[in-house]
This record gives structure tokens, sequence and C-alpha cells, in this order.
């Protein structure tokens, strides 16, 4: 086999690679995305968002019939847009605290996904299991032509996306960091603090829907969640914390597959499982340096 | 009369569906050192958040440094709460001081060595270099506060907004703030601060409003801030003490 000589570790397949590859791209992506999300203290948000875009995904297969993903991506993020939208004009008009009113949008609009989604079932094959848990083994077997070389279609999708995901993050920078911190200063500075905010929710949106068919909505929630927040009890400063969740969304991807190979179980699941531990086992590594630490401080 | 350096035209605003400012006229002259006292909830913060136009007004209108606030901004410094933001934020003094510039620099421009080199100058100021490269949660209360301060500083205002800057802090952080303030004052910028404690008033500020939704009184302190006003503003809840053996007066505020 060609194969085998470019393959590094011999018993993985070529496809075994790719799927790794499109794992990794849609954890960091995602864990990179994400990072905000944890400063600006909406880790629900992202949960929220990634049912939200249920019924986006849903109205733009309905209204094409085809599952491209480019009517997906724009329903998607028009419906995450939407969400943000709908639950501070909710807790604004209807006297309720923030997260009642993100709870309520999404439940909301995640019950519109299903309904919508079981009706888009009926006409084509378009299984809801799949949107929850994702279908990463199956990634190798749809393919795009990418300069002459053939790629897995997700692959392709969420390596636009993280490229798009670092050119946001580095043009913006100093806005999405001065808006997260103080909102309110930024503003009397005069910084776009609301197109801020929409805007990286339309990102998670999209985020969210190129990594849901690949992995599915219940991994993508750790995506965004568990790098960012592991990576911030690690360091105290922001650039490090971003590189960090970057490598700790890289590592996790490849250790899960490789974990959820050995075990013969599902990828998605073992992926999420393995983000789990890491972020529990960070916690208490470092609360056991902390008292490590004063320990010896009361020692000397 | 000197130009105003803030001025309220009827202004009133809401939250939700309750006013919380009621048809405030009031106008704090330039180069001077206002205080904005009055009970909780007679909308102090709302006052100045209604100057920096990041609350919609129901009525009225705002001059600052006689222009809009939109045409304003950047003259404009704004010290909010200390508590109003997140301190475990992953961000280090230096940096914190470093937002004051983001309005002038504008989008795509990165902090540059001129930035770096005055946001260290501003914290010089505040008697904090030492503590620049800190992350923001290992500072006290009043070191978190005075790096608020030297944020404002380094926009290069005119116009000062504090919204507490005394609140909570210690001995060292009221020094440095007073002594700022004082150096500001003689440059010709106009401070207006949220101040809680009455008793400081009179040696600290120049002018003061006494706000319980509406503007109970306003002018300068010496002939402004009296027995008679401050019973007006805070109605039953307030204490004057005569200490017959000192002559004092003590004025305590119940909440």
């Amino acid at each position: 086999m060609i194969d085998a000589a470019i393959v590094p570790a011999p018993w993985l397949t070529r496809d075994d690679l790719w799927t790794i590859a499109t794992a990794v791209l849609a954890s960091v992506a995602c864990g990179l995305v994400g990072c905000w999300l944890v400063l600006r203290r909406l880790s629900l948000l992202g949960d929220a968002i990634s049912h939200a875009v249920l019924p986006g995904i849903a109205g733009a297969f309905l209204l094409t019939g085809t599952r491209d993903v480019l009517p997906m991506l724009l329903g998607a993020t028009v419906v995450g847009v939407v969400t943000a939208f709908m639950s501070s004009a909710l807790s604004r008009v209807g006297r309720v605290d923030r997260d009642a009113a993100m709870g309520a949008t999404f439940t909301a609009l995640f019950a519109l996904g299903v309904v919508m989604m079981s009706m888009a079932a009926r006409q084509v094959d378009l299984d809801p299991g799949c949107v929850l848990y994702g279908l990463l083994e199956f990634v190798p077997f749809d393919t795009v032509d990418v300069l002459g070389v053939q790629v897995p279609r997700a692959a392709a999708w969420l390596g636009a996306a993280l490229v798009l995901d670092l050119i946001l993050m580095v043009a913006f920078f100093k806005e999405l960091r001065a808006t997260s911190f103080d909102p309110a200063h930024a503003m009397s500075l005069g910084l776009p603090v609301g197109l801020v905010h929409l805007g990286l929710m339309a990102v998670v949106a999209a985020n969210t829907v190129v990594a849901f068919e690949a992995v599915g909505s219940i991994l993508v929630v750790a995506m965004l969640v568990a790098p960012g927040a592991t990576a911030r009890l690690w360091t105290d400063r922001l650039v490090p914390m971003l590189w960090l969740a970057a490598a700790i969304a890289a590592a996790t991807a490849i250790i899960g597959y490789l974990a959820a190979l050995e075990l013969n179980t599902s990828a998605a699941g073992m992926i999420a499982t393995v983000s789990m531990v890491g972020y529990l086992g960070s916690v208490g590594a470092v609360s056991a340096r902390s008292s490590l630490r004063s320990a010896l401080r009361a020692a000397v | 009369m000197k130009h105003a350096a803030l001025a309220f035209h009827g202004v009133s605003a809401a939250y939700r569906d309750e006013l919380v400012l009621e048809r405030i006229d009031a106008s704090v002259p330039a180069a001077s050192l206002c205080a904005i006292v009055g009970p909780n909830g007679a909308g102090k913060s709302t006052l100045i958040k209604a100057a920096l136009g990041l609350v919609p007004l129901t009525a009225g209108s705002v001059t600052v440094l006689g222009g809009t606030i939109a045409a304003m901004r950047g003259e404009v410094g704004y010290v909010p709460q200390s508590e109003s933001v997140d301190w475990e934020f992953p961000i280090s003094a230096l940096e914190v001081v470093l937002m004051g510039s983001y309005g002038r620099l504008g989008l795509f421009r990165r902090v540059g060595r001129a930035e770096r080199m005055h946001a260290m100058d501003c914290l010089e100021q505040v008697g904090l270099t030492a503590f620049a490269d800190r992350q923001i949660s290992q500072l006290s209360g009043g070191q978190q506060q005075r790096v608020f301060l030297a944020r404002a500083l380094m926009q290069r205002a005119r116009l000062y907004l504090m919204d507490e800057p005394f609140a909570g802090v210690d001995a060292v952080t009221e020094r440095a703030i007073l002594r700022v303030l004082g150096e500001l004052r003689e440059r010709g910028c106009t401070m207006v601060a949220v101040h809680h404690d009455l008793s400081t008033v009179r040696e600290r500020f120049d002018h003061v409003v006494l706000l319980n939704k509406r503007a109970v009184a306003v002018g300068p302190v010496s002939t402004t801030f009296t027995t008679e006003a401050l019973q007006r503003t805070y109605g039953g809840r307030l204490a004057i003490i005569d200490d017959a053996e000192s002559g004092r007066t003590a004025v305590v505020a119940g909440s």
C-alpha cells in the first residue's frame, strides 16, 4: 500500500488520520471561539446557540431540499444572531434575568428545530440522531476536491472556519478584549460593544454548524467550553490562554479519537469524555499546586 | 459664570418602567471637582451613565464640554465602580491601562511603543509601576481602583466621570487619588465623582450635586452643601450629630 508509507503510525489508516484531522480542526476552531464565551461568563450561551441553530439548519434544508453546508450555515448563523437578539430583548422587555431569557429562547428554538427536523426527515433522509451525536466515523467517505487533493468535506469546511476565526480574532482582538472585560467602559470609549457581541454570536453559530455534521451538537458544546475553561485554570494571561486552549483542544481530539478506536466506541462521546477528564484533572492539579505553594510558604 | 464642562438640561431616565432621574437640570463648571451626593437608589450612577450616553434618556439632553457626548467621547474619561468588572479576567494591570488608548487607536491599529510608555507613565502617577505585570485579581481593592484611574488618565481626557472612586479604598490609595485629581484640576480638567462619604465632601470637592432622583441642590460646596439641603436630599434617613466639645458636626446617612 502506498498509503502506509505516509502514515506515521502504521496501525492507523489514512481514513483514521483524516478523521482525526477533522476532529482536531473542529475542536481547535470551537475551542478558540469558546474562550471568549468563557471569558464573558457566557458558557451557557454556547450551549444555547448550538441548540437554537437547529431550526436554522432545518429551515435551510426545507427551503433548498439539499444537505449542502452553505445554506445550512447561512440559516444557522441568522438564527444564532436572532437567539442573541431574542434573549437580550426578552430579558429587557419580559423583565427576567438574562439566563432565564436565554433558557427560554433556546429551548423554544430547539423545540421548533426538532419539529422542523422531523418534518424534513419525512421528505429525505435526515436523521435527528446524527445532529445530536454526529457522524465523525463517516467523515472520510464524503470528500471534496481541494487543489487536486481529495479532502473530507467536513475537514475543508472546518479548516475554512478556523482560518476565518483566526483572522477575525487577530483583526478585532482589541475590541474583543475590551468589550469582554469592561463593556460599560468600552462603550464609553465608543467601541461597538453590541456589534462585537452579535458578531461573536454569529461566529459561534457558524462554527457550531460547521462542526455539527462531523461531531454532533453535544460534542460541540464540550468543544466550545472545555478547552477555554481548562486553559484558564493554568494561566492568568489572555494570549497564552488562547494558545493553550488551542493545544488542549487538539490534544483532546487526538486522544479521544485514539481511545475510541482502542475501545471501539463512539469517537464524539470519547472526545467529550476526554475533555471532561482534562478539565477535572486540571481543577485537581491546579488546586493541589496552590495548596502545596501555601504549605511551602507556611513552612518557610 | 465659567463655561460649563458638563450640563444636564431637563434630563430624565428610566430603568425598566421606573423613573430613576427626573428632569435633572445641573451644570458643572470647568476645572472643578464636583461630587454627586445622595442616598442609595438616588440615581447617582445613572446620572454619570446618562452623561456618557450609556443609558437612554427619556427626556432632555446633556452637553459635554460644549458638545454632544458622541462628538466629545475622546475627551471624556470614565472610571466605573470597581465591582462592575470581573477581576478574575486574565489581564495585567498594564493591559487594563492600555485599554484607555483603544478609542483613540480605532479599528485595526494595535497598541505600540508610544502607548506602552504612556501607560507606564499613567501607572507611575498612581504609584503602581511595580504592579504593571500583575494579574488584576492579585491587586488589592485600592490598587484596582487606581488601575481604573490610570486607565482614565491614559485617555488624556478633559472631563473625568467617576463612580465612587473612594469606595472601600485604603489610605495610600486615597492620597494617590486626591493628588492626581488635584493635578488634573490644575491642568484645567474637570472631575465629577459619585461620593458616599458626606464627612469628606467639604475638604475634597468644590462643587456638589445633591441628588435624589431630582436635583435637590446644585452649586458650590460652600453655599450648597448645607444641613438643610442634606435633610431635603436624604429625607428622614439622615442623622446630624452636633458634637458640643469640638464644635464639629457629624452627618450620618442611613441607607
